[in-house]
């Protein structure tokens, strides 16, 4: 069975340390878990700086503040004082929402490495809408000040059917906001996602052509501005190398101290997630239960098993096997050797038919009230 | 992208370049991401430190390793880094 005998294990290289679940904004397709609200508990500062200090011992080097919104948690210019002195090269997630210019020198002489700021569309009305809260304008002061204290700037977009028409513009806006690097993130649909994917799955021909767009302005400003594109995967053949394989790479700490081989994984039964207040990093990482059970290839059942394009990617993402097939061992149905494939196409016929319907479903907005609905 | 032979050469002020212990390497650390480098890499980048152009860098490289014809490899290595924005000039 999975998880009852250990493989050896390369050491954690990305630390991701989502410091809170609290967030002013309130996007429908927030990777945080929907029942998010039942984890009130979060970590303290000494719990954060021992977590930090351990996985550095073991090779972890690039630390992702995130959240929630981390700005929400006092003591991050503590923390990422820390991770300076460690060694981290540390990015903080944000929505931009509270970072004053004073926060951002604070943080710049506490060695933050990065700010990524995340806007939702190109203009004022559709940014607030999907944010549910105001915050367009704010949003770029805050990349103009990012920018003016010498941070390399990272705008990211997540893309859906409600602004992907506004490609065009949102290539733009990267550019007059002199962006370093700019992340289209087509939405992966777990979480918040999940719950609202028939508003907003995009058609292929609309996926298409805005592929089609960024690639074209990939060449123009290659050189300027690095475009970090993350492909919509309902529209391949071939799922994602997800996570670059179980426990092999990433390390997720939820707010409430509960390690995570991947930040959807609390979405999975019987995985027993361990907390970083019973066990250290290394215990975690090299005994836990939740760690091995996907590493390597013993877990995989047809086609995987026997597939020769299992080490490419590792038969795809378990939560989007699960979400979508309920069993968790079973291949990513993105794959077209998936006895379950058909349920892509019947989610993307699904989003088409409620763009088009009269009675269409509302978005769900990720907040507590929502949440507490899910709990 | 070609190096300009004149200008002196800088390392990039948005890229950090540090030794691993974990790794026993050299990385170029960036936004989300990571570079590893081998052992002539990571010694060329480090004389990248605004101070230096081109022909000094391969001097220097050819007096440490006590060796001569070193300035195709280097200047390709740099090409590189430039295109990849690890270093700047000016
Ligand atoms: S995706 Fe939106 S709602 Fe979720 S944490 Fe980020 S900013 Fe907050
Ligand atoms: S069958 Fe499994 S291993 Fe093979 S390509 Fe599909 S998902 Fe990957």
């Amino acid at each position: 069975m999975a998880g009852s005998n250990k493989i050896n294990s390369s050491p954690p290289r990305w630390l991701l340390a989502e410091l809170t679940y609290a967030c002013p904004l309130q996007c429908p397709y927030c990777s945080n878990p929907i029942d998010y609200a039942k984890y009130q508990a979060e970590l303290d500062t000494e719990d954060w700086k021992r977590v930090l200090t351990q996985a550095r011992k073991m090779g972890a080097v690039q630390l992702g503040f995130s959240g929630g919104e981390p700005l929400t948690r006092k003591d991050l210019t503590e923390l990422v004082k820390h991770a300076r002195d460690l060694g981290y090269y540390s990015n903080l997630i944000t929505s931009g929402y509270g970072l004053t210019e004073e926060k951002i020198i604070q943080l710049k002489e506490a060695g933050l490495d990065h700010i990524q700021i995340s806007i939702q569309a190109s203009t004022q009305e559709l940014n607030d809408h999907i944010a549910g809260t105001t915050s367009f304008q704010l949003k770029k002061e805050v990349a103009h000040l990012v920018k003016k204290h010498g941070y390399p700037m990272v705008l990211c977009v997540v893309i859906h059917s409600e602004n992907i028409h506004q490609m065009p513009e949102i290539l733009a806006m990267a550019e007059e906001l002199g962006a370093d690097y700019l992340e289209l993130a087509n939405t992966q649909y777990y979480g918040w996602a999940h719950a609202n994917r028939d508003l907003l799955l995009p058609t292929k021909a609309q996926f298409e052509q805005a592929e089609q767009i960024a690639q074209a302005f990939k060449e123009k400003v290659a050189g300027k501005m690095k475009i970090y594109y993350v492909v919509p995967d309902f529209y391949e053949n071939r799922p994602k190398a997800c996570m670059n394989g179980w426990g092999t790479t990433f390390l997720t700490i939820a707010p409430d101290g509960v390690a995570l081989p991947c930040h959807s994984a609390r979405e999975l039964p019987g995985l027993d997630c361990p907390n970083v207040k019973d066990y250290s990093i290394e215990e975690i990482w090299k005994e836990s239960k939740a760690f091995n059970f996907f590493r390597g290839f013993e877990w995989m059942k047809e086609p995987c098993r026997s597939c020769d394009e299992k080490e490419k990617d590792f038969g795809g993402c378990r939560c989007q096997a699960y979400l979508l097939t309920g069993d968790m061992y079973n291949a990513d149905p993105v794959c077209s050797k998936s006895p379950d494939h058909a349920v892509i196409q019947q989610a993307i016929d699904s989003a088409a038919k409620n763009t088009v319907s009269v009675d269409a479903k509302p978005l769900i907005f990720r907040n507590s009230k929502n949440s507490r609905l899910f709990s | 992208m070609a190096i300009n032979p004149e200008l002196p050469i800088q390392f990039s002020r948005t890229h950090r370049l540090q030794w691993e212990e974990a790794q026993q390497k050299d990385v170029i650390l960036y936004p989300e991401g990571m570079v590893e480098l081998n052992q002539s890499s990571a010694e060329i980048l480090k004389l990248c430190d605004g101070t230096r152009n081109l022909a000094q860098i391969v001097s220097e490289l050819e007096l440490k390793f006590a060796t001569s014809g070193l300035i195709n490899d280097i200047t390709a290595f740099l090409e590189v880094a430039l295109k990849n924005g690890w270093i700047q000039q000016n």
